[in-house]
């Protein structure tokens, strides 16, 4: 979440989830959170039913939480900047700022306003199409209903600007003063279980644990004298995306997957087998044969989450225990027995005697893990930056000063996305989740209650669309980009706005990632998913 | 809030302002019985379990719905109380069955806790109305025979979902819990969470097991951030259900559809269990000690051929904050690369 890291420095979610139960307004955009973070969903809902808090959402799907919202801004996808640009103008025009928050806790305030100074309601209404008294009506209610709480999840990482997009709406919440406070903040929404742990425990090509960068010479020798090495690699790594580059480059050779399934989650999959079957060796270590899985050399059978012992972070940064409860079928093992083991025949020991004493390293050489232990969370998890075994853990980041000291403000200029339609191609593509199923679909689509209630890949069409290409609901369609075609069957439905189809990545079988678009965000290197231009026509029998 | 003084059962006892009677006795440590009443939810007032005396008031007073006041006098047991109670109790057990041996709930189950404490054994159910049992999921299966028509369900459905997908219809001993609203319907399985009895139970498990058979483990869900706790059930080294307590995590007892009935992965068929590796072109079993020592001995041989940098791992937002610690030191001291990453950019 560099987007947030830059602005604050911390990517992580800013407040606890229960907080949104003491915000005055709430900011929600590119989450469709009653589906995909059903939970938060439920507080939300507290909030705005029972103290009367105010919604604010901004997606370009009708999302089921819109029933709820006090304002509904509609705009195009990969509009964000845009919007929010808007948003700012009119807050510091009505005076909503909060100036000493400004002064004291922030930098770049004047090249901000210099920069929003033309995005009037008219011009930003121009290039969105949301009107021009709702984006005043969402501004007025953001700056005026304090404290808020914004809250967004890959609607707005998942594009070649996503970072600014991030940037943009750090920029709003410190125009108000929001971020620090009980009831504010920004929060990202993390869509697989443990993400958030595993950014924390350096598995990113720039930081070991908890952030401490690989360039850094003290840290460097900090974690060679605990590892035992000699000698520690200061240059960056790659990021996923550009291991998958480098195969098809020839200058990376082998590589280990551990718990991945790029071959349905990530942009343009026909390109990505290809790189893959340059590589020499590629070894995957999963609980199912994934797709991914299937293209492997070799393959390694392990443990699922109920079969063995850990930690894992959530969204709010609050590390929980997990418990094994039975056997992993037939011969898999642990992931960590599994690592050990390659580890030994190549000469380092990496074995441990339980996942506790794992931790008890990780709290040794991680300053803002050094007071997690196993004992301490035994009942109840423990938010991290935690410091000692004395310190309660922190709920809420930012307080009274930021993390990197001021918060900066980014005067951002909107840019269109990396694809934009056009006569050939004049549809929008958006990629997603649905309520039912999980990422690409290895866990949920392998029992029956679930697949039951969503048994099969619907790509959402607005009515007004399909009239005029003269598909029915149910039919079958076919989507082409400029990279691939699939054939899916076509739900018609108020959801997605005119010239926008919106089809779930859960699906293998019509990986709709054949279409995507792996043009990539230049700081986070988050492939653009949410956009990408494509036709629609009714498939041929 | 200002707090307010009364007095329960000749306790002294002060509480905020705006409390329920119910809440008073129970910030006290005294209980008084309740069916329908739940922690999450607001007061249903439907059971009838929790009359109280107050003085000045003729009549017993439900404690659930009646805000204490200054100097109010309460009294919580008194044989008159018992009686009261005892009469709700049998009300409610003749439209219930006792086919408590049968029932998923047996063992965990409110109204049987409360029928064995006041001691009812003398009622016969008589109430033949037909029921339907359409629920708006199909993975919960509604019996509407054992429902006592308590609304937890709909309160909950209503209350914490704002979805409204089910509601009560008909009147008196035919009233039974039906989908208003079916397309509202996310299977949160919320409704199953909050049912004292066995009205509503998971239709998913072929495996059942009963309360008192199986183990619980305490864990984290593993789909998404949110980071919900829950507990497997375990039998026979199998997991065949899933229960939440009221008051852990984030979620205190709620869960979404993924969470409370996707764990059926952990038992497929289709789950990998031996090693393979590529022979002639295709995936082959073998042995641990093969496929380790290929791995071992390829990366030794790429690194020392092409260099540390030529060795990329992915690891997992889906593993362990353990595991994704011995992923990166694997790949940083071992191998010697910074080329570890993981998929959360998707
Ligand atoms: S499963 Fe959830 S949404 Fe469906 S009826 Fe029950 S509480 Fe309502
Ligand atoms: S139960 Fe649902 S909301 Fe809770 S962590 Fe699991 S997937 Fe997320």
């Amino acid at each position: 979440m560099a987007g947030l890291a830059a602005a604050f420095g911390s990517g992580a979610m800013t407040n606890p989830i229960r907080d949104v139960l003491s915000a005055k307004s709430i900011l929600l955009t590119g989450t469709n959170t009653t589906e995909n973070h059903p939970i938060f969903a439920n507080y939300v809902k507290e909030a705005i039913v029972k103290n009367g808090c105010k919604l604010i959402v901004v997606d370009p799907r009708k999302i089921d939480i819109v029933e709820l919202a006090h304002i509904w801004l509609r705009p195009r996808p990969g509009n964000d900047v845009a919007w929010i640009n808007g948003l700012l103008h009119v807050i510091i025009r009505e005076n909503l700022h909060d100036e000493d928050y400004i002064q004291n806790r922030t930098t770049g305030f004047d090249e901000l306003r210099a920069c929003v100074e033309k995005y009037t309601p008219e011009y930003v209404s121009g290039i969105t199409g949301i009107p021009p008294e709702d984006i005043v009506e969402a501004a007025v209610t953001y700056g005026g209903s304090k404290p808020s709480s914004i809250l967004y999840a890959m609607g707005i990482t998942q594009h070649t600007n996503g970072t600014n997009n991030v940037k943009s709406l750090a920029n709003i919440a410190m125009l108000c003063g929001n971020v620090g406070v009980v009831g504010g903040g920004v929060n990202p929404l993390r869509g697989q279980n443990n993400v958030q742990g595993a950014c924390d425990l350096g598995a990113l090509p720039n930081v070991y644990t908890g952030y401490q960068q690989v360039a850094n010479e003290d840290v460097r020798s900090k974690f060679a004298a605990a590892w035992g090495v000699d000698h520690l690699s200061s240059t960056p790594g790659l990021t996923v995306t550009e291991m998958f580059g480098g195969a098809e480059r020839g200058t990376v050779h082998a590589i280990y997957v551990m718990g991945e399934n790029p071959m349905v989650s990530d942009p343009d999959i026909n390109h990505i087998r290809e790189c893959i079957e340059a590589l020499e060796f590629f070894v995957v270590q999963d609980i199912f044969m994934t797709e991914t899985a299937r293209l492997a050399d070799v393959v390694l059978p392990v443990a699922c989450f109920a079969e063995k012992d850990g930690t894992f972070t959530n969204s709010e940064r609050k590390v929980q225990r997990i418990r094994k409860a039975v056997d992993p079928p037939g011969e898999a093992r642990e992931d960590r027995f599994v690592i050990a083991g390659i580890a030994r025949l190549m000469g380092f020991p990496l074995e441990y005697p339980d996942t506790r004493s794992i931790m008890q390293e990780i709290a040794r050489v991680t300053p803002s893990y050094a007071g997690i232990t196993y004992e301490r969370i035994e009942r109840d998890g423990i938010t991290w930056p935690c410091t000692s075994e004395e310190h309660p853990g922190s709920p809420i980041l930012h307080v009274g000063t930021f993390t990197r000291g001021k918060g900066v403000f980014t005067a951002i200029e909107y840019k269109d996305p990396a694809e934009v339609t056009d006569d050939e191609y004049p549809y929008i593509l958006t990629t997603g989740r649905v309520l039912q199923h999980y990422h690409t679909g290895s866990m949920t689509r392998r029992g029956t209650g679930l697949n039951r209630l969503y048994p099969e890949l619907l790509a959402e069409l607005n009515p007004d669309d399909a009239g005029r290409l003269g598909i029915g609901d149910g039919e079958m369609i076919t989507l082409s980009s400029r990279r691939g075609t699939i054939t899916v069957k076509a739900k018609l439905t108020e959801r997605s706005g005119p010239g926008v189809v919106f089809v779930p990545f859960h699906f293998s079988e019509a990986a709709i990632n054949v279409l995507t678009n792996s043009a990539l965000d230049p700081t986070s290197k988050i492939p653009e998913y949410k956009v990408c231009s494509i036709k629609v026509e009714k498939a041929s029998m | 809030m200002e707090e307010v003084k009364l007095i329960i059962d000749g306790n002294n006892i002060t509480v905020p302002g705006g409390s329920t009677v119910l809440e008073a006795a129970r910030s006290a440590g005294i209980r008084i019985p309740t069916l329908c009443c739940h922690e999450r939810l607001e007061p249903i007032g439907s059971c009838k379990m929790c009359f109280v005396q107050i003085n000045g008031c003729a009549e017993p007073q439900q404690a659930c719905k009646t805000r204490v006041q200054d100097t109010m006098q309460v009294t919580t047991d008194s044989e008159q109380l018992f009686s009261m109670r005892r009469e709700s109790l049998r009300e409610l057990l003749l439209r219930h069955p006792l086919d408590c041996p049968v029932c998923d709930k047996a063992g965990e189950c409110l109204l049987q806790d409360l029928a064995y404490e006041f001691g009812v054994t003398d009622v016969h159910q008589h109430v033949n109305a037909t029921f339907e049992t359409f629920y708006p999921t199909s993975l919960i299966r509604y019996w509407p025979e054992r429902c006592i028509v308590c609304k937890r369900c709909v309160t909950a459905c209503a209350e914490i979902k704002q979805l409204g997908a089910i509601d009560i219809k008909g009147e008196g001993p035919t009233a039974q819990v039906y989908p208003a609203k079916p397309e509202r319907c996310e299977s949160c399985g919320e409704c199953l969470q909050v049912c004292p009895t066995g009205a509503l139970t998971e239709n998913l498990s072929r495996y059942k097991t009963r309360p008192w058979l199986s183990k619980r483990v305490m864990t984290t869900c593993t789909y998404c951030g949110c980071g919900c706790q829950m507990q497997l059930n375990v039998m026979n080294n199998r997991v065949v259900g899933m229960t939440v307590p009221n008051v852990f995590g984030v979620n205190k007892g709620s869960l979404c559809v993924k969470g409370r009935f996707g764990y059926e992965f952990i038992n497929s068929p289709e789950r990998l269990k031996k090693p393979l590796i590529r022979k002639n072109g295709t995936l082959q079993e073998t042995t641990w000690e093969e496929a380790l020592g290929l791995v071992a001995s390829q990366f030794s041989r790429i690194k020392k051929e092409y260099g540390r940098d030529s060795i990329a791992g992915i690891s997992s937002a889906r593993c362990t904050n353990e595991e994704n610690y011995l992923f990166q030191k694997f790949m940083r001291a071992v191998i010697g690369t910074n080329n570890v990453d993981h998929c959360a950019r998707l």
